[in-house]
């Protein structure tokens, strides 16, 4: 107890010093960890991707359709539990701000392919049975104050004309790391309306979601996909959906690596700041720990001392930034467009790193002062009082 | 008896390649219950010797023996321990710890051994009242006066019961009337507490006070 109180009184010997050090880790951490967030926040869709699921989409790039008539044909290879599709529908919602994704999908199935979104039977049957129905995600209720029965008008882009869905139901994610920002309608609305309005564009689909039995029948099951469409009119890719989720992150993986490389640099930052704090400190406390030494302290009750200032300070400083991370984070969800971070939380691997990276700068900074203290001779510390 | 025995002692430092003798093969005792003096010009050895007594310091040749211990061949850490058993130092600057009150300055020699916390508490406060300041114990050094903070630093000497009081210049920062006072507290402290003292001064006033005075000048004891 004596020596944690030593430890804290000469913590906070120099007040101002101190604080601005802690305060400078703090932000640091609190740097670290937003970015981190935002990096992690890229790759939830890959992080959230199930293994038994596969996307196929057309083999020369996504934004082509395929045909609906591929669904039987690839039900019928074997280890294919179930085939779902969905079409990207886009279309503007309030203003071109307002971004969130917006998919036409296949009643009977999506739920079956997507267990992640849960809903109520209810809801699933209503969405089989009214053709403008659609479901959302709970935050898109929260962040819209929308509720079940209201209609939600699309001025339509991909695909032109004024849409206009009725909510049936909320879906909500099985745990946070599923995307609560999807509006999911009734795909049999958009291939009528195309019928009427753009024949030949219906009966086409943006991908197929493909549920299978046993995730290592994987490169079997997309090898046999893809040869079923060789040399037809549209050819197909078909991978996994981690696959699929990454090839759309990689398109920003410069920005992402740079965002990483920044994350880290801030460590770098956090180490700086410290260990010249405790540089000085040790330079200005090498008498009292020559005295110390004197009065028979030995090398490691010295060490002890500075190691624990050192941890200390990068403690307080690294449990500050966490603190300030977390309702930082919540207030750029609430900030930034929906649909911008889906899902914005702050991984424990991000608090594990930020934390850990100010309790090793504390150890690393506290390395120098040791040295110097331990190894400077008493008699030549004690002229430093002189 | 001898409790301290320094047999052909020497200590040269080193600039650059230039060997620069301090002490030049000194041999001498000092008795148990001495109040030793030593005094000499400036750079002529003296706090060197002082040093090399209390163990902060390693001779280039000879030997030092306290109360049956040859401490020139101990390793640090042992050395670290015999210091805080054996040895009271009293500085010249005090040397107090500035972010400790007066109580808890002359504990910490105490938190090296193994005494419970209860009996501390109660070795401190006999020393604290030994040097009359028992009613400032829970004073900052900046609190106290120059004088009060080097009774607080004799304090802190003697709360181990050490076997050797060291004291380096210890009213060379005073004004008169409280380095009288430091030096009425050494003389009480080897007449009624019977400690050996070895005090190092340029003052002859302070060691008037000593019961022996040796000299040391250009590094060799007269």
């Amino acid at each position: 107890m004596y020596i944690l109180k030593l430890i804290l009184r000469n913590a906070f010997r120099h007040k101002l010093r101190t604080l601005l050090t802690i305060l400078g880790i703090a932000i640091a951490v609190l740097a670290f960890g937003i970015m981190r967030t935002v990096v992690t926040s890229w790759y939830s869709g890959v992080e959230s991707s199930q293994a038994n699921r596969m996307i196929t989409v057309h083999r020369v790039s996504f934004i082509f359709e395929l045909p609906l008539a591929y669904r039987d044909r690839i039900t019928k290879i074997p280890g294919v539990k179930k085939v779902s599709f969905a079409n990207w529908f886009q279309g503007i919602y309030i203003d071109k701000n307002q971004f969130f994704a917006r998919l036409a999908v296949d009643p009977e199935t999506i739920w079956d392919v997507s267990p992640e979104f849960v809903v109520t039977d209810s809801v699933k049957e209503a969405l089989k049975k009214q053709r403008n129905a659609c479901v959302i995600g709970a935050k898109l209720v929260r962040d819209y104050n929308l509720h079940v029965g209201d209609l939600m008008s699309i001025e339509g882009d991909i695909y032109p004309g004024k849409w206009q869905m009725q909510i049936v139901g909320v879906y909500q994610g099985k745990d946070q790391t599923v995307d609560e920002t999807q509006m999911l309608f009734n795909w049999h609305y958009l291939d009528e309306e195309l019928k009427q309005n753009e024949p030949g564009r219906d009966g086409h689909v943006g991908w197929y979601v493909l549920q299978i039995d046993n995730p290592n029948d994987r490169a079997r099951v997309s090898a046999a996909v893809d040869d079923l469409f060789a040399n037809s009119s549209a050819e197909t890719k078909t991978q996994t959906e981690k696959e699929f989720q990454q090839s759309f992150v990689s398109m920003s993986g410069a920005i992402l690596t740079a965002i990483n490389a920044v994350a880290f640099v801030i460590i770098g930052i956090i180490l700086l700041v410290l260990s010249n704090t405790m540089a000085m400190t040790a330079r200005e406390r090498i008498g009292e720990y020559a005295v110390m030494r004197t009065l028979g302290f030995s090398a490691k009750n010295i060490s002890q001392l500075v190691a624990g200032e050192s941890l200390l300070i990068s403690l307080v400083g690294g449990l500050i930034g966490l603190g300030v991370t977390y309702p930082l984070c919540a207030a750029i969800q609430k900030i930034v467009p929906t649909g911008w971070f889906p899902v914005f939380n702050v991984e424990t691997v991000t608090v594990v790193l930020a934390f850990g990276s100010a309790i090793a700068a504390g150890v690393v900074a506290a390395a120098f002062p040791i040295s110097r203290a331990v190894r400077t001779k008493i008699v030549d510390g004690l002229r430093h009082i002189a | 008896m001898a409790i301290v025995s320094i047999r052909k002692l020497s200590k040269s430092y080193w600039r650059d390649s230039l060997e620069i003798p301090v002490l030049r093969d000194i041999s001498f005792e000092i008795a148990e219950g001495d109040f030793l003096g030593l005094m000499g010009p400036s750079g002529s050895g003296k706090t060197t010797l002082l040093n090399l007594i209390a163990g902060i310091d390693k001779p280039t040749a000879g030997t030092i023996d306290v109360a049956g211990t040859e401490i020139t061949t101990m390793g640090e850490s042992p050395l670290a321990a015999w210091r805080a058993r054996h040895i009271g130092f009293v500085f010249q600057f005090y040397n107090l710890l500035p972010v400790l009150t007066a109580r808890e300055n002359v504990e910490l020699p105490l938190l090296l051994s193994k005494l419970p916390k209860k009996e501390r508490k109660e070795h401190v406060e006999f020393a604290l009242k030994v040097v009359g300041l028992a009613d400032r114990m829970h004073h900052y050094p900046k609190q106290l006066s120059g004088g009060q903070e080097q009774r607080v630093a004799i304090a802190r000497a003697i709360v181990t019961d050490p076997t050797l009081l060291v004291a380096d210049e210890p009213t060379g920062d005073l004004d008169k009337s409280s380095a009288e006072e430091i030096l009425k507290l050494l003389e009480r402290l080897n007449s009624e507490f019977k400690k050996t003292i070895v005090m190092v001064t340029h003052d002859p006033r302070a060691a008037e006070r000593a019961h022996s005075v040796r000299h040391l000048d250009k590094g060799e004891l007269s």
